[in-house]
């Protein structure tokens, strides 16, 4: 079960804020900045499938994330969870095509390994 | 042509920083008002009423929320432009903040271990920032 949440925190956290990405994306970029394009910019993202799906997914690994709390330990749940870094650079390779070069991932490995120490300390 | 390189990464990097600093920002607001509702509401007796007035006219707990829109609004303002594997390392730099933050606001104890963790943190930001911010198709306008 431990396996199987951890999964959906990562996985399905990962999976989520790349489908938001890739609403973001579909609807480009605002322009100038103005209250106005901010509200524009949220009405186009929230047309968009990808969006939905994206805070579905995020919602599902929310919760998931809160029931791993109230089984394991958070000294053991948190640094864990970083692994998302690295899931989110594959993903984003995959499913996004960008172009992730060699200082990208050395830059991700290093916050990864960070987030792990920060809470381990 | 795209806009310059420098151009396109200050377009991204601006949504990222204010992302950093309200992000850390509603988590402490948000923490510091739930503390003080559930507080009051005990002191002041069970009744439901009364502990939904204490959640619904506690400031902190409104600036919270406010500040997280504020961070949701620039997280989907930085993923329009820049990747999701630049945006995500990138904001990292909360740890950073929140514990520079927590160490000269709050006076909190600050393990050498996390110390170590925050400076790897900041190499690796560094490192990603380096990157081209957007790899993906062409800048829409």
């Amino acid at each position: 079960m431990t396996v199987l949440l951890l999964a959906v925190v990562i996985i399905g956290g990962t999976a989520g804020e790349v489908a938001v990405t890739r609403a973001m994306k579909a609807i480009g970029d605002v322009g100038r900045l103005s209250p106005r394009s901010l509200l524009t910019m949220l009405g186009r993202a929230f047309r968009v499938g990808w969006m939905w799906l994206g805070l579905g997914l995020l919602a599902a690994a929310f919760f998931s994330l809160l029931a791993l709390l109230s089984r394991e330990n958070v000294t053991f749940v948190v640094p864990v969870t970083a692994l998302s870094y690295v899931v989110g650079a594959v993903m984003a390779r995959w499913f996004l095509g960008e172009r992730v070069d060699p200082m990208r991932w050395l830059g991700v490995l290093l916050v990864m390994l960070g987030v792990v120490l920060v809470w381990m300390g | 042509m795209a806009a310059p390189e420098g151009i396109r990464r200050g377009r991204a990097v601006w949504p990222i920083v204010l992302m950093v600093w309200f992000g850390a920002l509603g988590d402490v607001l948000l923490a510091r008002g739930a503390r003080q509702a559930a507080g009051a509401g005990w002191r002041g007796g069970s009744a439901a009423a009364v502990v939904l007035a204490h959640w619904l006219t506690n400031r902190s707990l409104w600036l919270g929320v406010a500040s997280l829109i504020v961070f949701f609004l620039c997280y989907l303002l930085a993923l329009s432009r820049a990747d999701y594997s630049y945006v995500t390392p990138a904001s990292a730099s909360s740890y950073v903040v929140v514990t520079l933050l927590g160490w000269m606001l709050l006076g909190e104890v600050v393990t050498r271990v996390r110390w170590l963790g925050v400076l790897v943190i900041c190499a690796g930001v560094w490192l990603v920032t380096r990157t081209a911010a957007c790899t993906t198709g062409g800048s829409r306008q």
